[in-house]
């Protein structure tokens, strides 16, 4: 089954992506607990705001790092992990 | 690196100091309910002047400089504090995670539309048990159910993740499966099914409390199954169960190890590694004294037992204590007396025995609810001078 990449992600109400400058690193908040997240995990998250769709991400993500082998299908593990999680609910 | 302690063993590092990700700001030990399993002290009622709202914020600044990420609200009952959404909105503003651990007992609609305003991020209700009459017997109050429903849907109706509480113990756990239905009916997020921990006054009220084995393990297949039903489902909410350690083989990695992430500040400005830690035989620093910076790096009650270094055996050259920590000091104190030796829930603790007892003692207990011991002011004075 293919991944439809004209999904808009959001992050689950109550949840809240955000840079500790303690921890050198973007985090994902939510009740009670807290996951780091790593350089790739963090960029992407970056660019979820509840505008973009899958698409227009990967775009991005692959203007500001051209030539990346595979990097749509990275992303697209990213949000099917972060969907499988409840982190994000894909619009 | 090698230890500062006798040069002859083979001790690990002391690993380095971990940041405080955790800010737990025990508001206030005032509390409309009498819980008989509170994980408040005993003495409670001789403790000292709560701090004030300047107080408070100048720990939480100093603790988010030093990398705390998460903020809980708790007490007692935290919204007995008038600056309660003060203190809220200063700990959004300086970029917390803000979590109000709440009985809702005291909570309105507007009060919860006003934090809301403030910054809150989620509400974590407290409840007693699926069922009125057991919930309010144990609560100690008679509208408490009904108060709680309503909460409990508001706040979901104003847009908040909700965690719902439900401490369960040898009355309450039979229900759990109308439990796990209450929390799902009210689209709950995360569900703490959590059997009571052996502190405070569930120590004290330990027999009358203590599930049985067979109790536990239908529990967990129970709650188990469930989890494969809202999966299956596609249903966000999440059950998580916390065994008593009592039933366990080898202890629990308390607190993720002495000082290490867990920072509780005590309505009186006292701080500690962990809520429980009071009743040790320990000097604890206070916000009105030192910062938060000494606190948590070089004060003597956060690197007392830090390390490897103050383990006697059988901890001390076991191949676990990484893991483990040796267990929670608290519970070594209060069952041998001694905050140093192995959590006596480890099969290899020389005092293993208090714990099969426990055990045995759980297959014979006849206590009922109103025999309890209940949490208030009149019960602790009485303890605290016997």
């Amino acid at each position: 089954m293919s991944f439809d990449r004209t999904h808009v992600p959001v992050w689950r109400p109550g949840y809240r992506f955000q840079y500790e400058p303690a921890q050198k690193a973007h985090v994902l908040l939510y009740p009670e607990g807290m996951i780091k997240l790593n350089e790739s995990a963090a960029l992407i998250g970056g660019l979820i705001d509840g505008q973009r769709d899958v698409a227009t991400i990967i775009a991005e993500l692959d203007k500001q790092f051209p030539g990346v082998p595979e990097l749509g299908d990275d992303i697209e593990q990213f949000m099917e992990v972060a969907r499988a999680e409840h982190w994000i609910e894909l619009k | 690196m090698p230890n500062t302690g006798s040069s002859s063993n083979n001790l690990p590092a002391t690993p380095e100091v971990g940041l405080p990700l955790w800010l737990l700001a025990e508001l206030t030990y005032r509390c409309p309910l009498q819980c008989p399993y509170c994980s408040n002290p005993l003495d409670f009622a001789a403790q000292g002047q709560e701090l004030s709202t300047e107080q408070w914020f100048r720990v939480m600044a100093e603790a988010r400089e030093m990398g705390a990420a998460q903020l809980g609200f708790s007490g007692g009952e935290p919204l007995v504090r008038q600056d309660l959404a003060e203190l809220i909105g200063e700990g959004r503003r300086l970029g917390y995670y803000t979590n109000l651990i709440t009985s809702g007992i005291g909570l309105t609609e507007q009060k919860i539309a006003a934090f809301k305003e403030a910054g809150l991020d989620h509400i974590q209700i407290s409840f007693q048990a699926s069922d009125e009459q057991v919930n309010n017997l144990l609560a100690g109050s008679k509208k408490a159910f009904a108060q709680k429903l309503d909460m409990a849907r508001a706040v979901k109706a104003h847009g908040y993740p909700m965690v719902l509480n439900f401490v369960t113990h040898r009355h309450n756990i039979d229900k759990i499966d109308r439990i796990i239905e209450l929390c799902v009916a009210l689209e709950a997020d995360f569900v703490e099914l959590a059997t009571c921990q052996f502190y405070g006054w569930a120590h004290l009220n330990r027999v009358g409390l203590l599930p049985t084995r067979a109790q536990l393990e239908r529990a967990e297949r129970i709650t188990n199954e469930y989890r494969a039903k809202l999966q299956a489902a596609g249903n966000p909410c999440k059950l998580i169960f916390v065994t008593p350690d009592y039933y366990e083989e080898r202890p629990k990695a308390c607190m993720n190890g002495w000082g290490s992430v867990f920072l509780t500040v005590t309505p009186d400005g006292t701080a500690l590694p962990c809520h429980g830690a009071r009743q040790l035989p320990v000097q604890f620093p206070n916000v009105r004294e030192h910062s938060m910076q000494h606190i948590w790096y070089d004060s003597f009650g956060f690197n007392r037992f830090r390390g490897y270094d103050w383990m006697p055996e059988p901890c001390r050259s076991c191949d676990e204590k990484e893991k483990d920590f040796g267990g929670c000091r608290c519970q070594a104190f209060m069952l041998t007396g001694d905050a140093s030796n192995a959590d006596p829930v480890c099969a290899k603790s020389a005092e293993h025995g208090i714990i099969l007892k426990a055990r045995e003692d759980a297959e014979h207990a006849h206590q009922t609810i109103d025999e309890l011991t209940f949490r208030n002011e009149r019960n602790s004075r009485v303890i605290v001078r016997s």
